[in-house]
């Protein structure tokens, strides 16, 4: 399961509506050895395509040098698809190379760049097998979730 | 005195899980080779035929090597190497 703060998911589906028709990228970064997606970093589509995305390598190199020097992994690896469903596609199940990443896909099919429902699933996608799991969305990582995971410190808000 | 190489998550099965090791080499060709000699099965993960990879990107000291001579770039002792997968998809 994928435990989303509901700021986090509201800037994942406002990307991606902001960047329709080409699709929208980015990851949220958490503290290494935690599952807790917390730092939200859109990223720049290279590709600006409605079909691919590419984070840019000047970017990708920054990004993992950043998560490096503050213990971090990419937590969450999101992108949109802007005219078929938000399930993984043949491209991303192929170039898919961060296993203990969590695959967010929101497609703007139905409302593009408008307000209105958008799907938003997440994915496992390890050696080529896709496993969807529940994503739920929480007010704040403070509350108990109720999946197992004790509550944990107060974090710093930003 | 090496180089030092940075390797990403999904290749530390050939690292023991270390996240960074050494290599030697006068080039990145080189440099892949001996990185091999010592984590056998790593050079096919990074090259595809004679070329790197298309969604594997390598950086000496933070260059992209696409844009200083690809597996012909000269390295020496003191260099950093970065290896990243891309992030892509469809």
């Amino acid at each position: 399961m994928l435990v989303l703060d509901r700021v986090t998911y509201d800037a994942i589906v406002a990307h991606a509506r902001r960047d329709h028709p080409d699709e929208a990228c980015g990851v949220v970064a958490g503290p290494e050895g935690s599952d807790r997606a917390e730092r939200f970093i859109p990223m720049l589509n290279a590709a600006r395509s409605p079909t691919f995305y590419e984070f840019d390598s000047t970017d990708l190199l920054r990004l993992y040098r950043e998560m490096d020097e503050r213990g971090e992994r990419p937590v969450v690896i999101y992108h949109s698809h802007t005219a078929t469903e938000a399930y993984p596609s043949r491209t991303d199940i192929g170039l898919a190379q961060e296993p203990d990443a969590h695959y967010v896909l929101v497609s703007t099919r139905e409302n593009g760049n408008h307000e209105g429902p958008v799907e938003c699933r997440s994915f496992r996608i390890v050696e080529g097998v896709v496993s969807e799991e529940e994503v739920r969305v929480v007010s704040s990582y403070e509350q108990p979730s109720g999946d197992g995971n004790a509550p944990t410190p107060r974090q710093q808000e930003q | 005195m090496a180089i030092d190489v940075r390797v990403p998550t999904i290749l530390r099965t050939y690292t023991s899980g270390e996240r960074a090791v050494t290599a030697r080499g006068d080039s990145l060709s080189d440099l892949i080779e001996d990185l091999d000699e010592n984590h056998p099965g790593i050079k096919a993960r990074l090259l595809e035929g004679e070329d790197l990879r298309r969604f594997i990107n390598v950086y000496v000291n933070d260059e992209d090597v696409r844009f200083t001579g690809g597996l012909q770039t000269s390295v020496s002792d003191g260099d950093a190497v970065v290896i990243l997968p891309a992030v892509a998809g469809g």
